[in-house]
């Protein structure tokens, strides 16, 4: 499929000088693209780059069966381009958030407006338009930005019909801080330290992103060992969150003895970060060209003996969430998101999967240490709640796997090495599967090297219209066992 | 048996809650090194190393004068550590750096090496919070880590609830706030509405760089950087995200809950 493409290919965290990337009238860029995603590929970002003489667009796929990515751009332009959301529902969020900051209008999108600002007459995300369903019985809540336990905020607005959600809409935006703004002209002397504050819960699925994309630009590789160090500290990440999300998703049913559980288990896999680099979250511990901490022998048996301790309890836990009715019956046909449905609002990770799409960057573009070692895709047909938290039991189990073979047979060598600058007018794209999906960075270089733009894509992104359309028809009352059951990043997508 | 296997599996387990504050506290992973100490006396003349690799501008240095280490504003990062020659700043291992005042956070001057501990509330407010705290989250503009690892205080090894604390649903409810993240503009509005809604007297408490300082986001124009701008901030408890075990030393220590052991 891809040798027929316009576009350019290219590799997972590879690089090209922009002059290769084609470009062409920004409705030729819609119509190509469009072309490609019906034929199959995934559209991973989309995004516009400010220009003397207007804004230009830019377009990255993946053509995940042939383990290529692919990039074009479009001249720069002012004014209105035609949309491609009304083909292709996967690309909505994109074109209203190049609306938002760049005032491009895709003429016909059909729900146009700002992802994360308010819109002129407010001070808050929620101030602004929401779509409603009108009729006599019809009745309208709104929940947030400040929920009701300690997490983050976002306003949700369902349109409804006694019990029954006809229509969620997810105003977010409440943590916008300015990470992609920031990063014009850099990288600058806190660039690092913001990637591992993209989603805290996310630290080294960004961080390695970032790294990879440096190491593109400047046209080198990390040293195997701090490629292996990255893998393991990326499925211990994938730990912790899935078994977190386990214990979240026992307690929004009700089933304590899980939930109380994976608490703690949650923790101790947080501890085996920390142990590995000191942070619970994996802070300072990636590094462009390389890694900051090695795991020495005596640290590496103490992590194996930990990590199958906590794998124990999790089993342990897991089981009775599996072996009650009760979870069942709540967790079956809650919140269904249909194959078809999920395909075409593109969604990825955990959500894509659990709806029986095979999906996963580590192994449909593999880079870095997962060119040598894999671990099986972990995919469940269902759409629903059940299948979500299957998916994340059987990533727990394969996670943990994965980390037990490689602990075993480390690499040898050194873990960093100092990265020469970055290659001009380029641009460089890394995909990495961090636990909740893909997150993409990509980054186009100035004449001197620096960021003249770089786009983060987490995979919250494209999965909030997931949750969305999983209310719909269900009762309000699912929500929170919905919303746990997506586990998204507010902060990962307000950036 | 599900519901046999799960008692007799507890019942193994015995309670899985840590005997701290009464036992000693969970030791700190050794490479997380805890706060920082700054010893200017230490430090080589004209020497400046640490300035410039400090990503939060959150050492400074006025010209012949020693620097300046404001742990409002670090991320634990230890660059710093790493480059200074002389060894002038080191790491502690000490879980402990909340504070009641911001300034108690700036570390360089003599006798002034290390951070302030926070005391306890004045005698009316331990007398209606020593026991019984409720505290409304409100999370504005940061990476969720910080929330996390406040979350993690209510699990079964920490069990915030045996101190009388807990995180309630209403500002109503509430006694105080906890806060989170630089405060972004777009939350301005929901965290003054929050406060307001608090019956006074009411606490407040910022945890985490962003909340004291912007953290690793300062210096930007969307957020407010930090909590005290908008509203009178009781503790500041710093980290990138603070360890559970600091969130839990600056919530008893404000408490005067260590001065009765």
């Amino acid at each position: 499929m891809s040798n027929q493409t316009p576009f350019a290919l290219l590799a997972n965290a590879t690089s090209l000088p922009q002059h290769e990337i084609p470009e062409w009238p920004v409705t030729e860029l819609v119509g190509h693209t469009a072309r490609e995603l019906a034929r199959g590929a995934r559209l991973c970002t989309w995004f516009g780059v400010p220009e003397r003489s207007g804004t230009r667009l830019v377009s990255v796929l993946a053509f995940d069966a042939d383990n290529a990515l692919a990039v074009a751009r479009s001249a720069p332009f002012r004014g209105d381009y035609p949309s491609l959301t009304l083909a292709h529902p996967q690309a909505h969020l994109f074109e209203r958030e190049v609306f938002e900051q760049h005032g491009l209008k895709p003429a016909g999108h059909p729900w146009l407006k700002p992802v994360r600002k308010p819109d002129a007459t407010g001070t808050a995300p929620a101030h602004g338009e929401f779509f409603r369903v009108a009729g006599r019985e019809v009745h309208e809540v709104a929940v947030g930005p400040v929920h009701a336990g300690i997490i983050e905020p976002g306003h949700f607005r369902f349109q409804c019909h006694g019990e029954e959600v006809l229509h969620l809409e997810i105003a977010l935006g409440y943590q916008h801080r300015g990470i992609e703004e920031a990063l014009v002209g850099g990288p600058h002397r806190a660039t690092l330290c913001q990637m591992e504050a993209v989603a805290g819960d996310t630290t080294i699925g960004h961080t390695t992103a970032y790294a990879m994309t440096l190491e593109a630009l400047a046209g080198a590789e990390a040293p195997l060992r701090a490629q292996w160090l990255r893998a393991l500290a990326l499925e211990l990440e994938r730990l912790a969150n899935h078994a977190g999300d386990l214990g979240a998703l026992a307690n929004d049913v009700a089933f304590l003895p899980t939930s109380a559980a994976c608490g703690k288990i949650r923790g101790d896999f947080l501890n085996l970060t920390a142990l590995m680099c000191g942070n619970r979250f994996g802070r300072a511990f990636v590094r462009p060209g390389g890694c900051r901490h090695d795991l020495e022998p005596a640290r590496m048996a103490q992590l194996l003996e930990k990590l199958r301790l906590a794998l124990a309890d999790v089993e342990q836990a897991a089981q009775w969430l599996w072996d009650a009715n009760s979870v069942r019956s709540r967790f079956e046909g809650t919140g269904t998101v249909p194959t078809a449905r999920a395909n075409a609002v593109g969604l990825v990770g955990v959500a894509a999967r659990a709806s029986g799409l095979v999906r996963d960057v580590r192994f449909d573009h593999p880079v870095g240490w997962h060119r040598f070692a894999q671990a099986p895709v972990a995919v469940w047909p269902s759409g629903d709640v059940f299948a979500r938290a299957k998916v994340r039991w059987l990533e727990i189990q394969r996670a943990g796997k994965f980390l037990e073979e490689q602990l075993a047979a480390p690499p040898a060598g050194g873990i960093r090495d100092n990265l020469s600058s970055l290659a001009s007018d380029a641009l460089a794209v890394t995909l990495v599967e961090g636990w909740r999906g893909e997150v993409c960075h990509v980054a186009l270089t100035d004449e001197a090297g620096r960021f003249r733009r770089y786009k983060i894509c987490d995979p919250s992104f494209h999965n909030w219209t997931g949750l969305a359309l999983a209310l719909r028809g269900s009762a309000i009352s699912d929500f929170p066992l919905c919303n746990k059951s997506f586990n998204l990043s507010y902060c990962g997508f307000d950036l | 048996m599900l519901a046999f296997d799960i008692i007799l599996h507890r019942l193994q387990r015995g309670c899985q809650t840590m005997s701290y504050p009464e036992g000693p506290a969970p030791a700190l992973p050794d490479r997380h090194g805890g706060a920082l100490r700054v010893d200017t006396t230490k430090c080589a003349e004209g020497c400046s190393a640490c300035v410039p690799v400090c990503p939060t501008l959150a050492i400074t240095q006025k010209p012949h004068q020693p620097v300046t280490l404001d742990l409002g504003q670090c991320i634990f990062c230890a660059a710093c550590v790493e480059a200074c020659p002389t060894k002038a700043i080191t790491q502690t291992n000490d879980h402990r750096l909340a504070v009641n005042r911001r300034e108690d956070l700036v570390l360089g001057r003599q006798g002034e090496e290390e951070v302030r501990l926070a005391t306890a509330l004045e005698k009316k407010l331990r007398k209606l919070f020593g026991r019984s705290l409720r505290l409304r989250q409100v999370s504005a503009g940061g990476c969720n880590a910080c929330e996390a690892d406040t979350n993690v205080l209510g699990t079964i090894g920490w069990d915030l609830a045996r101190f009388g604390i807990q995180f309630v649903a209403s500002p109503r409810h509430a006694d105080g706030l906890l806060i989170t993240g630089p405060i972004s503009k777009n939350m301005e509005l929901a965290l003054k509405k929050t406060y307001d809604a608090v019956p006074e007297p009411k606490i407040v408490i910022a945890v985490g760089a962003c909340a004291i300082a912007g953290g690793p986001y300062i210096g930007h124009a969307q957020h407010h950087n930090g909590a005290s701008v908008l509203v009178p901030v009781d503790l500041f408890i710093p980290g990138c995200p603070p360890h559970p075990l600091t969130i839990l030393d600056g919530l008893l220590r404000l408490l005067g809950r260590f001065e009765k052991l």
